[in-house]
């Protein structure tokens, strides 16, 4: 295995192109998602897609904030080069909502609001509270990985050049 | 942010490496190791260490109070003084006039300014009270998976860091590229198709 430190720059483009395409399956091929949780009621792109373009030694980083995130400007974006860098999701699971935002190169979630928890109220209430908390955690994180995990086949196999990338372009070219 | 938190950042790591059996009793060990310092009215600038998720501020890691089923729940604490540049320059002028009236000379050396300013800082240092910072963790060591409630690099490093003093197990982060190697049930030729891939280009 690489050493990570050198894999992080290496491959952070992986994790641009997974945001992508999971943006990509949301509008196109909502199937990939119900397979990766069967009680999944919605996957919504959120508030807020932070795009990056690097060209030689150009960097463009260009942030869509608001409800209505202005997603034809982002594929705007995408199609002349782009990557999805961050991305805000909205997931909601057998009537439960979270939201948070995902970043392409480490992965790493940040603003997560899960579904509302009762506070402990005394201090035999805390590990009830901590095991629900890590149910949810837990909930959202499996599926983001489930997700993961089909990109990276799909990104290794064959269908990746034969197929997928002219799927994603035809997406990108589609007037709204 | 504690994990109990409306709103949270979460840093995920898979560990690598078995704990010796019984696990509570390795872990408790570790955590006791490198349990916190209290670095207050001390000259040391910053403390990293172990400390409980329920009283991160007496930590307490008897009786296995961490256990939360097959979860283990804990904190990394890192405490550290801010003393305001200017006021080491005050400290440091009023020292460095006292030193050239005592011995009547018109200048310091470097190395003597150095250790005037250093001797500044560790004064100061016990004066001023450390800022705790507290980050939740929680380790699922059946899964061999940690969550870490931060995404701050500087945190990230100090975990990593102290997990392995702590534990002898590593943490490697999961990165796009370690969640495909490690995680995704790639098979040898797939890895091997992995590290060949280049970034794909979607414009027209």
């Amino acid at each position: 295995m690489l050493d990570v430190a050198v894999a992080y720059n290496r491959f952070k483009f992986l994790g641009d192109e997974f945001l992508t395409w999971l943006w990509f399956v949301i509008e196109q091929d909502p199937s990939v998602l119900r397979n990766a949780d069967p009680d999944l009621t919605s996957f919504e792109i959120g508030n807020r897609i932070v795009l990056e373009k690097k060209h030689k030694k150009a960097f463009e980083r260009i942030t869509i904030k608001g409800e209505d995130a202005g997603l034809e400007e982002a594929k705007v974006a995408l199609k002349n080069g782009a990557l999805v860098a961050e991305l805000n999701l909205v997931y909601r699971s057998a009537q439960q909502k979270w939201q948070f935002t995902l970043k392409g190169e480490s992965l790493n979630l940040s603003s997560l609001k899960t579904p509302k928890t009762a506070p402990p109220e005394s201090p035999d209430e805390v590990e009830g509270s901590v095991l629900e908390k890590i149910f949810l955690y837990d909930k959202i994180l499996q599926f983001l990985e489930k997700l993961y995990k089909t990109f990276i086949k799909l990104r290794t196999s064959n269908r990746w050049q034969s197929h997928e990338i002219s799927l994603i372009k035809k997406w990108l070219s589609a007037k709204p | 942010m504690g994990l109990l938190s409306a709103s949270n950042s979460i840093t995920r790591y898979t560990v690598t490496g078995q704990l010796k059996k019984p696990v509570l009793e390795t872990v408790a060990v570790g955590l006791k190791k490198n349990v916190i310092s209290e670095i207050d009215d001390h000259e040391s600038e910053k403390a990293v260490g172990w400390t409980s998720f329920e009283k991160p501020y007496q930590p307490d890691f008897s009786g296995s109070t961490y256990a939360y089923g097959t979860y283990l729940v804990f904190a990394l604490r890192i405490d550290k003084k801010t003393i305001p540049s200017k006021v080491v320059k005050k400290h440091f002028m009023i020292e460095s006039a006292q030193r050239l009236a005592d011995s009547g000379r018109q200048y310091l050396s470097r190395n003597e300014k150095q250790t005037i300013k250093d001797l500044v800082i560790d004064r100061l240092n016990i004066k001023v009270p450390a800022t705790p910072n507290v980050y939740d963790i929680i380790w699922n060591y059946e899964d061999s998976v940690l969550w870490f409630f931060s995404n701050l690099k500087a945190a990230n490093e100090e975990l990593e860091t102290l997990f392995i003093k702590s534990f002898d197990l590593n943490l490697i982060r999961v990165i796009p590229y370690t969640a495909a190697h490690l995680d995704s049930g790639l098979t040898d030729t797939e890895k091997d198709l992995l590290l060949k891939l280049s970034p794909t280009n979607f414009a027209e």
